[in-house]
């Protein structure tokens, strides 16, 4: 038994350790927003968050986690940047097919939580790891800044 | 897709009379047939019965008021409206877009409106396009706005004659307006829950008033937000690849590396031992490996040896197969266009100071790649048939071939349709292609539900590409800078022959999705000879996401450049010049260069460049900004797109597939190819089969020609004209033509 912390709760899963973190959420915590695009870290449909910092679930094998690490998916993501990221994302109507977003919008929490005031290069570095092949990269730009100006108001 | 249907039904002044054809079909019985042989089919033509419908000239009264609303409308007592969609939704927004046309006739209020997806019915639900249920060439909203308009509009008036008899008042009296049935003189309202269930009992009236344009309170308003924009943005949406079924197993699947290749011999015994693998099975489409999950289930396929049998495959590379296609190419083809002298006017151009301009362009295969992976669960069921839960493109053909591999009726075949990660064309397939791979494994594997997953890597070689295709172009201008010539050869395969599709679209050796945007070119060319060749290999082909326009207009456009230059004019003048009689493609034109301030000097090693063109009866033009920089490396700066699609349902709907298609045409161009070596595929993942990402996408600038003209679509016209508008650019600074894609291949990405 493997214990992991998502979300906040503590979760026992009978697994083994080079089970990517990705399989772990979606085939045995049923945790479905955290979404297979690649399996090799280039697509970033599987970003979530551990103890705050963005990473690629799908190489991340669950035995790299230690009891202490949290994990922080779609489904629990919460506090000033998550709301202002995803209100961005409702208002300007950001998304298309929609898989990818849960990872652009755990990567968009990511880069707003350390820094209210990106640049347009600040946003390519943060985002460029997230594919989105409807291509609403000109909506995810627009609505990273509108969140952002919501945080620093 | 389709598109000869969809002109021809364009041509007939009013689209849904095509319904009322029936097309060359094989019979349901012939179709099972050759489904049971082990063929893909499809019938097209099987079309469901439409009512008469007035012209559009005619007064907003049509009627019978058939199809009954509520195969489209469920309006509950908790007050929600809810718009059944038998099309499906991959991110274009359909759900939005038909939700609207109803809730407009109906009047209701947004905030009441939901979207789900109808259940697969080919009687009930099929595209009038198509003859059965299925989505796909840009058809939805044009396929379905008379019956939803009519299926709307006579809802309300069931809902208003209900209130109109409890009040004891004239129906004329009653009112609605966003969502509340009121009668005005004595204060009293009723909401639409309020009278569901009693408006429900009523016949469905046979006469209807459809409402004028100017009336609209919800088409056309842009601030309508999406259905699904809350839903996909805090992960509760459900895609097929989310769906667990109680006792559910997760297959993988092994195929043939090469394409035509099959199972010679398989070695399963490391596999077996995978902690999680189930069952390891041999099928005539590869190896599952059936697991507790996927992890299992993919480290079980990696141990697994298998001897595969090369004796059918194809075993070229993409270089060679493109020296075969070269010396196609010295030989005549099936002709698609002859008129005039081609070959006698380029002889007399050249002598009378004119200029003869040769061009040879490439395109590479290219995969569809959708950001979820293709991917279906089936349960089978007590009486035979079987439940699918998938992203399913073409219902309608996937009840027919499902039903031909278990051995039951299709309409045993029950889907429930999810929304779907993106499709480009690759969840529409002839033979149902994943789906029937995962009934195979279903009916193989009966104990439990089975999800079939495809990979990243079975995705992006797994073929199904827009096909490999070289043109070869020679035009004229003559002295005083007219284009009076123009011939073409195309070589590359068609993703019709050998489907039941062929009987429709190919014609006399020639697939017109093979030539469409080439043979009927807008421009009037006195003299022009399009011909084609269709070479045979074991490599999937499969629409793309503006199928043959793809190369087409690419081909066509940045030839005009090189020719408006050689005559010494401007590149919107020379097509302005050219376009006198088709008023909507010149009025994109205007419309983009006007917008994007054509005309305007540029700072040194800016350029800027256009491109105009019709696909799917929707008019677009795309202006493009690039640097090239002192390295000669090019960055899109902006784009201004114009498109005239008739009636817009939803403005910001079309303005985001402007967007999307933008990204989807310059991503492609720019680094976007799959070769082979041997036969084998070289890319595998988003490492190699390098996708679009934040800091290529330029600025785009979207305008929409306000039209009441029929609606037409938006989702695959945004693509054609955007890379050769940037190749042009390019072109602008270099004079180089980019004639070989992708750009990565000049070294200039």
């Amino acid at each position: 038994m493997i214990s992991i912390n998502v979300n906040g709760e503590e979760r026992q899963v009978d697994v083994p350790g080079d089970m990517p973190l990705l399989w772990v959420l979606r085939d045995e915590l049923n945790m479905t927003g955290t979404k297979f695009g690649c399996g090799i870290a280039q697509c970033g449909a599987c970003t979530v968050h551990v103890d705050g910092q963005p990473i690629r679930a799908c190489q991340t094998p669950v035995s790299m986690l230690t009891p202490e690490s949290k994990v922080t998916t779609i489904e629990g993501v919460r506090g000033k940047a998550a709301e202002a990221v995803q209100a961005a994302w409702q208002k300007l109507d950001v998304v298309q097919c929609g898989y990818c977003q849960s990872g652009q919008i755990m990567s968009a929490i990511a880069l707003l939580t350390d820094n209210r005031n990106p640049t347009d290069a600040d946003i390519d570095s943060a985002m460029d790891g997230n594919v989105c092949r409807c291509a609403t990269y000109v909506r995810i730009r627009a609505a990273i800044k509108d969140a952002a100006q919501t945080m620093r108001a | 897709m389709l598109h000869h249907l969809i002109r021809q039904a364009a041509r007939s002044g009013f689209a849904l009379d095509i319904a009322a054809k029936p097309l060359p079909t094989p019979s349901r019985r012939s179709f099972l047939k050759a489904v049971g042989a082990g063929g893909g089919a499809l019938v097209i033509g099987a079309h469901l019965p439409m009512p008469a419908l007035a012209a559009e000239a005619a007064p907003k009264i049509i009627g019978p008021a058939d199809p009954r609303p509520q195969l489209f409308i469920i309006i509950a007592p908790d007050n929600t409206v809810t718009v059944l969609a038998k099309h499906l939704d991959k991110g274009q927004g359909i759900v939005t877009g038909l939700a609207t046309i109803v809730a407009e006739e109906l009047d209701a209020d947004w905030a009441q409106v939901r979207g789900a997806f109808a259940p697969a019915d080919n009687k009930l639900y099929a595209n009038h396009f198509f003859g059965v249920q299925g989505t796909g060439g840009s058809t939805a909203v044009a396929n379905s706005w008379d019956e939803l308009r009519m299926a709307g509009a006579a809802a309300r008036a069931m809902l208003v004659a209900t209130a109109a008899a409890r009040w004891n008042v004239p129906a004329g009296e009653v009112t609605v307006a966003k969502g509340v049935v009121r009668h005005a003189a004595s204060g009293r309202s009723f909401t639409f829950g309020d009278l569901a269930t009693d408006a429900a009992k009523l016949p469905v009236p046979q006469q209807v008033k459809l409402k004028e344009a100017k009336d609209y309170v919800l088409i056309g308003k842009p601030d309508l937000h999406r259905l699904d924009h809350i839903s996909k943005t805090n992960g509760t949406a459900i895609f097929a690849m989310d769906i667990r079924r109680p006792g559910q197993v997760t297959a993988v699947l092994a195929r043939s590396p090469r394409f035509g290749g099959t199972v010679k011999s398989v070695d399963d015994a490391a596999a077996r031992k995978v902690p999680g693998v189930i069952e390891v099975l041999t099928l005539p489409v590869g190896v599952a490996v059936i697991a507790k999950n996927t992890w299992a289930a993919t480290q079980g396929r990696e141990a697994l040896k298998i001897t595969w049998d090369d004796a059918k495959a194809e075993t070229r590379g993409t270089d060679a197969m493109l020296a075969d296609y070269r010396k196609l190419a010295d030989q005549p083809g099936a002709v698609a266009a002859n008129k005039g002298d081609a070959d006698k006017t380029f002889t007399t151009v050249a002598a009378n100071g004119g200029h003869v301009i040769d061009g040879e362009f490439v395109f590479p295969y290219l995969a569809h790649a959708p950001m979820e992976p293709l991917n279906a669960v089936v349960a089978l069921n007590p009486d035979g048939g079987c439940t699918i839960w998938a992203g399913s493109q073409f219902q309608g053909v996937e009840q027919m071939v499902v039903a031909g591999v278990l051995g039951c009726k299709p309409e045993q075949v029950k889907i429930e349709t999810q929304w779907a990660g993106g499709s480009f064309g690759r969840r529409a397939t002839p033979n149902g292609d994943y789906i029937a791979e995962a009934a195979m494994i279903a009916k193989a594997y009966p104990k439990a539900p089975v999800h079939l997953v495809w990979t990243r890597e079975d995705d992006i070689k797994g073929g199904r590409y827009r096909p490999l295709f070289l043109h070869r172009i020679k035009a004229a201008v003559d002295a005083k800078g007219n284009l009076v010539a123009w011939k073409q050869r195309i070589v590359g395969q068609s993703f019709m022959a050998g489907t039941p599709f062929e009987a429709v679209m190919v014609k006399n050796g020639v697939d017109e999705t093979s030539v469409e945007g080439a043979s009927d070119m807008a421009y009037p060319v006195p003299n022009l000879a399009v011909d084609l060749h269709s070479p045979t290999s074991p490599v999937t082909t499969l629409w793309w996401r503006s199928v043959g326009h793809t190369h087409t207009a690419y081909a066509k456009e940045v030839m005009i450049d090189r020719l408006a230059k050689a005559a010494g004019k401007d590149p919107v003048a020379f097509r302005m010049e050219m376009l006198k009689d088709h008023p909507r493609l010149a009025g994109v034109l205007k419309l983009a260069a006007d917008k994007a301030g054509w005309g305007q000097p540029l700072a040194k090693g800016k350029g800027r460049g256009v491109a105009v063109h019709e696909s799917f009866n929707t008019y677009v033009a795309h202006v493009a900004d690039v640097t090239v920089d002192a390295k000669g490396q090019v960055k899109v700066d902006r784009v201004v797109v114009a498109i005239d699609c008739g009636e817009v349902v939803n403005p910001d709907i079309v303005k985001a597939q402007m967007e999307g298609g933008a990204g989807w045409g310059i991503g492609h161009a720019l680094r976007g190819e799959i070769t082979m070596t041997d036969g084998l595929v070289d890319q595998g993942n988003f490492d190699s089969f390098l996708p679009l990402r934040m800091s290529d996408m330029p600025a785009v600038e979207v305008h929409i020609v306000p039209s009441h003209e029929r609606p037409t679509g938006a989702g695959e016209p945004g693509v054609p004209t955007v890379a050769p508008a940037v190749a042009n650019a390019v072109f602008s600074v270099t004079g180089q033509p980019l004639q070989t894609l992708p750009f990565s291949r000049d070294g200039i990405v």
